[in-house]
Parts: structure tokens; C-alpha cells; sequence
């Protein structure tokens, strides 16, 4: 069976040929991320046309001509898929993989975007290229060597000990809307096509309705045919209605719950963007309501505004852009208007049981690490489900005992990136500990003699590298304790560091 | 240049050294590096690593040190991976040694292939020799 990709997803033509979707408000872009949106004719739920017939296999084992599919073509999606063929590659079984993925990564703007910051992490950097997936240069927007923390008591650089741009910022998409000329290759795009490469077969179709009662998962499709498969695997990220659809089958999966953050692009040029952010990703500890974090990530051309926390809204985005550490980032103390913006989900807690007998949830939509490094976490439960899958099988009792604990060990550590995460909040409200957190920062960073305590900590939270209870143990260090005491103290009665900072404190 | 990760090694630079203490292992993003090592002295190009190509893991998997010098031939830029990152993953997912585990069955096939190549010619001088 062979399927060609289209690129005719009803709503993402603009009619010029180029499938630039028309001018798009917030609350438009809101609607887009849930590719439900896309579809014209509301086919959701209905009755199958076709109905293919083939003896599937009994047991929970993929065998010669088992079928698979996989909903959502993300980097959970595509990871899954080419996990799975590269370890039945290697035992020589040959199974049908189906992505299914309506988006056109090949678009500008949110149609075609995943919707992200586009961090990807210094340890899936490395884990990626072990595994042989290496990132091009062209889908690498920029190298990130260094993070600037930025506060109203200052500001201080933090570099990566090696010297080495080890973190990607990419775009997960095509590039921001009207981006065209510039042809960014995206990193979904990349993922995907790497899939198809090991034999996946990429269906541009949206799946309108999962369907277990004949015991195998049966597929509806968009054009409202069906299909079943031997095993289901659910990518379809948090913005699917899909997921709310397998909650009610009763397989006893509660889908995760959300949070709405912002992501906007500025575009600088290149130039402006080298001069006022260079090779750092800029992030920001503000006193504001309801921000959790907030950064800016050079890319090319562009800088991408990722804002997340409990309650992002028009308002907190003004107040941020409006405060003095944001503003001295831009080209004459003034961010210009952004030139795409989306509102996206993100998720806040895991979801419940994400698998079932021929079912699992991968990605966002099953477990994710909490508000950072969220593709890093698509990777591990991608891999530990195809690790899962073929060398064990997929039945509920398979799955609990060989991928569950993959799930768990990210839904612990979030327990301990919730303590982490809380003990920022209160840096970020408190002046005087912000003051200290900045004194330890620049002391270190200025005396290579001085083992880089707090730089690590604030590195790993930043990047998302580390697990987070790697972080919180590190804090616990009575050496580490007894510098951030001094510092408290120090930072307070203003005790010059001696050395002189790199980046000016305030 | 912007969007390039890794770190840039010049024509000549050395990117690990034979006989020091590696932590790492190296992907080359860009360029091409020659493999050296020292014989009595003597400086032999044992192999070329080129773009996407994995080196290093053996300091990684033994604790040794490196048994080679990687040497860049023009502008090199590659990546690290941590012992630690890579050492502690595969405690969770040991699959992932797999992957090095095929770089180094492919080298040890090119290292037969040379074998049976040096041996074929030694023979024959022998032979031609005698
Ligand atoms: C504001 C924000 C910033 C973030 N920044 C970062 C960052 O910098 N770094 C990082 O690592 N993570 C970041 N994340 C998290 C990251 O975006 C996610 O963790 C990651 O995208 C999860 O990948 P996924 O494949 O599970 O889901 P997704 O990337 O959401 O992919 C799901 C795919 O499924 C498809 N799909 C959905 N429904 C259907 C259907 N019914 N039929 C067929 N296909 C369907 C969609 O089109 C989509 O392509 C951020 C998240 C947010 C909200």
C-alpha cells in the first residue's frame, strides 16, 4: 500500500500556492493548534466506507506483516517509528507503519508548527547523535553556547564548560510566517523523514475516531474510511480532541491536563540579532503574576519568545515585553511587533494508565517532563515504548511492566522539578535572594577557581539537561549552602565580589 | 555559520590526542579527520572519519586512554557526548550501546578487510621473494 503526500489539508491553503495560511489573530492560532480545526466537513465519528479485511495476529507480538499505527507525526511519532524499525530491521520482521500526520511541516508559520520554544537540549543533542541522529546544520538555527539570566538586580552569563555550542535551537516547523524565502528546514520534518527512510509510511490524513470494540484498534479516517491495525500508538501531542475520544472507550486513560503558555517571533535580522543575543538563550527571572519562565531564543533571523506558567495572557505578555531586562534585549531598548504568535498547551501533569492492551500514549500525549525539555521526554517514551514493542509485546501486562517505568521515572522526577520550579518562584519574588543567586553566579563565573555550584544548578534548570533530582541534590551540598548563605549576606550589605562582572549588575 | 552546533577544530588541530585521558566521544558534524598513530616514532594515517561518523567511544567503554590521534584535515566541527550523560542513559535504556556497538563491528570488519589485505600482499612479496 503506498500513499502520496499531499499537501491539501482543508484551511491551511492561502490560495497562492505557497499554503500560507491567512492573517492570524491569537485567538485564531488558539483554534489552529488543535488540528481538529483543520477539517471542513466536521467528519468526526463518521461510519467507515471501507473496511479492510486481512487476518491480524492473535498475540500481543508483532510478526511478518503485522500493522502499526502511529497517530501524529511529531518527534514522539517519528522517534517511535524509527526505534521500532531499526530494532525489527535487526531481527528481520517486516511490519506495515503508518504515520498518520495532516500537518505540512513544509509550512510557514503555525500550520505548519508544532508550536515550541525549539530548545533542544544539551543531553538529547548528545543522546540523538548516539543514537545516529545527527541534526543538519540548515535545521540548526543557531548553536547555543551560553545562557544570559536576566533579573532587575542584574544580569550575568552563564557558559557551558566546554566551550562548545551544544545546544540546538531549531524551528519546529518551517519557519515563522512569512518566512518562506529563508526555506528552513524544520526538525519534525527531519524526524519524519528519516522515518519514512527506514520504510514508515507517512499518511496525510487526520484520524477522526479510535474504535476498540472489535478488540483491535479500528482507525476513522478524515475522508471517513477506516482502518484497523495490530497496535495503536498514540503521539498526537495535548492538542487533540482525539485524546478526550480514547479517554471515553474506558481503557481507563485520563488524558494530561494543560496550561496555556505563549510563543512569539521577532524577526531582528541576522545581524541585530548576533549583536544583541548572540549565541545565548536569554531567560528571565521577573517579579511579574503568573510567569514560571520566560526566554528568548536566537534563531537565524529571528528570536522566538517562549513565556510559560499558570495563566499566560495578553496582559502578562505586555507587562513582560515592557520591563526593563526584556526591552535592553531589542535593537533600541524596543521589541518590534512579532510577526507570528501562538497560545499552545503545555502540559502540567501526566496522564492516567497511557497504555492499554494495543494501545499506548507516547510524548505529551502520554507523560512529559515538566515545562522543560519536553521533545527530550518525547525521546525516552518514544523509546522505551518501541523497546517495549519489540522485544517484549504490547499487551497491558507487557507494557506495565517494560514501558510504564519509563513513565515513572519522569513523573517522579517532575515531583522534584516542582520543588525545583517552586524554589524559583520564590528567587523571583524575593529581591534580596535574587540579589545573592546573582553575587554566587557572577562570583563563580568570573573566578574559574571557584567550582561553579550555582552556574550548574541554574545551567541545568535553564536547559533542562539534568534530571531534576540531580538538581535539587546538588542544592543540598553543604558547600553549596554555606556560599549561597554567604552571598545572601554579602549580596545585601553590598560586599563587592573583587572580580569584575562580566555582564553588568544592576 | 549561526546555526552550527558543536565546536570548530582548524586544519592540523588536534581533536583528541593518543595516549591522554578521554571522557568523551566525538560526532563530526562537518569535515573530514584523519586517525593517526605513533609506531616507533613514526606517524601513520590509519583512517579517515568523515561527517556523522562516530569516534572516541573506546576511551568512553574502557576507561583507557585514547588509542589514536584524530587529527582535522581542513575545518572540523563536532560534537561531544559526556561519559556521564551516555553512561548513565544506557543504564535506563541499554539498547542505545547498540548503536556504538554497530560503529564498532563496522570498524572491526574494516580492520579484517585490511588484515586480509596487508596479509595478501606480505604473501605475495614473500612469495615473489622466494
Ligand atoms: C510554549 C512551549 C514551549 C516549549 N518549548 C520547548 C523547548 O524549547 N524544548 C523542548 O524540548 N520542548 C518544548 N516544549 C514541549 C514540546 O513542544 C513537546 O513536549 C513536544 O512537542 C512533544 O512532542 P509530541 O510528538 O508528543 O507532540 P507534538 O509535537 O504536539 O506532535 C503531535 C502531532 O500529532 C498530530 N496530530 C494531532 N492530532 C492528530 C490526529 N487526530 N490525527 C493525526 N495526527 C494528529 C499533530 O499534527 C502533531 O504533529 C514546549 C512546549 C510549549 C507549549
Amino acid at each position: 500500500m503506498s500513499y502520496e503526500r499531499t499537501d491539501d489539508i482543508p484551511g491551511a491553503d492561502g490560495g497562492d500556492g505557497r499554503q500560507e495560511p491567512a492573517p492570524i489573530e491569537p485567538e485564531a492560532i488558539r483554534i489552529l493548534t488543535d488540528p481538529n480545526s483543520w477539517l471542513s466537513g466536521g467528519t468526526a465519528g463518521s461510519s467507515s466506507t471501507s473496511t479492510e479485511t486481512r487476518a491480524y495476529s492473535d498475540d500481543f507480538r508483532l510478526s511478518e506483516g503485522s500493522r502499526v499505527a502511529v497517530i501524529g507525526g511529531g518527534p514522539a511519532g517519528s522517534l517511535f517509528a524509527q526505534f521500532l524499525l531499526k530494532t525489527l530491521n535487526r531481527t528481520g520482521t517486516s511490519i506495515e507503519l503508518d504515520i498518520f500526520e495532516p500537518r505540512n511541516f513544509d509550512f510557514c508559520g503555525p500550520a505548519g508548527c508544532n508550536h515550541c520554544g525549539g530548545v533542544v537540549s544539551e543531553s538529547l543533542v548528545q543522546l540523538l547523535a548516539a543514537e545516529g541522529i545527527v541534526l543538519p546544520d540548515e535545521t540548526v538555527q543557531r548553536g547555543i553556547d551560553s545562557y544570559v539570566m536576566h533579573m532587575d538586580v542584574g544580569s550575568v552569563r552563564i557558559d557551558t564548560p566546554l566551550q562548545e555550542k551544544r545546544i540546538a535551537a531549531v524551528y519546529r516547523g518551517h519557519g515563522p510566517k512569512n518566512s518562506e524565502i529563508s526555506n528552513i528546514p524544520g526538525f519534525d520534518q527531519h524526524l519524519l523523514q528519516r522515518a519514512t527512510r527506514l520504510g514508515a509510511n507517512l499518511r496525510p490524513q487526520m484520524v477522526t475516531s479510535v474504535d476498540f470494540t472489535t478488540g483491535r484498534p479500528e482507525l476513522t479516517l478524515a475522508d471517513g474510511r477506516s482502518e484497523n491495525y495490530d497496535l495503536l500508538v498514540i503521539a498526537s501531542g495535548l492538542n487533540s480532541a482525539l485524546l478526550s475520544m480514547v479517554e471515553q472507550t474506558g481503557c481507563g486513560f485520563v488524558r494530561p491536563k494543560a496550561a496555556k503558555s505563549f510563543v512569539a517571533e521577532f524577526k531582528l535580522g541576522a545581524d541585530a540579532v548576533e549583536r544583541h543575543l548572540g549565541n545565548s538563550m536569554h531567560v528571565f527571572l521577573l517579579d511579574l503574576p503568573h510567569l514560571q519562565f520566560a526566554a528568548l531564543i536566537p534563531k537565524g533571523d529571528y528570536v522566538t519568545l517562549v513565556m510559560l506558567g499558570d495563566k499566560v495572557d495578553e496582559a502578562l505578555v505586555n507587562a513582560f515585553l515592557n520591563a526593563e531586562e526584556v526591552r535592553k534585549c531589542f535593537p533600541e531598548r524596543r521589541p518590534p511587533p512579532n510577526i507570528c504568535q501562538c497560545f499552545p498547551r503545555l502540559n502540567v501533569s501526566q496522564a492516567r494508565r497511557p497504555y492499554a492492551d494495543r494501545l499506548i500514549f507516547i510524548g505529551d500525549s502520554g507523560v512529559a517532563r515538566l515545562y522543560k525539555d519536553g521533545i527530550g521526554s518525547a525521546y525516552r517514551t518514544a523509546k522505551a515504548a518501541a523497546n517495549c514493542v519489540s522485544l517484549y509485546g504490547f499487551s497491558s501486562s507487557d507494557l506495565e511492566k517494560h514501558y510504564w517505568p519509563a513513565c515513572r521515572k519522569i513523573i517522579i522526577d517532575n515531583l522534584m522539578g516542582k520543588c525545583v520550579f517552586g524554589v524559583c518562584h520564590l528567587i523571583q519574588k524575593l529581591a534580596f535572594a535574587r540579589r545573592s543567586v546573582l553575587r554566587m553566579t557572577e562570583q563563580e563565573q568570573n573566578d574559574a577557581n571557584v567550582v561553579p555550584r550555582m552556574s550548574s544548578v541554574l545551567w541545568d534548570v535553564f536547559t533542562g539537561s539534568a534530571p531534576y533530582k540531580e538538581v535539587f541534590l546538588r542544592t543540598l551540598h553543604p558547600v553549596f549552602i554555606a556560599r549561597l548563605m554567604w552571598n545572601l549576606c554579602a549580596a545585601n550589605l553590598r560586599i563587592p565580589t573583587g572580580k569584575k562582572p562580566e555582564v553588568t549588575a544592576t | 555559520m549561526i546555526g552550527e552546533l558543536g565546536r570548530v577544530y582548524h586544519d592540523g588541530e588536534d581533536i583528541v590526542t593518543e595516549g591522554e585521558v578521554g571522557d568523551c566521544m566525538f560526532i563530526i558534524q562537518h569535515g573530514t579527520a584523519d586517525v593517526i598513530r605513533n609506531e616507533e616514532g613514526e606517524a601513520t594515517v590509519v583512517d579517515t572519519m568523515e561527517s556523522g561518523e562516530l569516534f572516541g567511544e573506546m576511551a568512553i567503554v574502557e576507561n583507557t586512554v585514547r588509542s589514536s590521534t584524530v587529527r582535522a584535515r581542513g575545518t572540523v566541527r563536532a560534537i561531544t557526548i559526556d561519559r556521564k550523560t551516555f553512561m548513565r542513559r544506557i543504564q535506563e535504556d541499554p539498547s542505545l550501546a547498540i548503536s556504538v556497538l554497530e560503529v564498532l563491528c563496522h570498524r572491526v570488519r574494516n580492520l579484517d578487510n585490511t588484515i586480509a589485505h596487508l596479509k595478501h600482499q606480505l604473501d605475495m612479496l614473500s612469495g615473489g621473494n622466494s
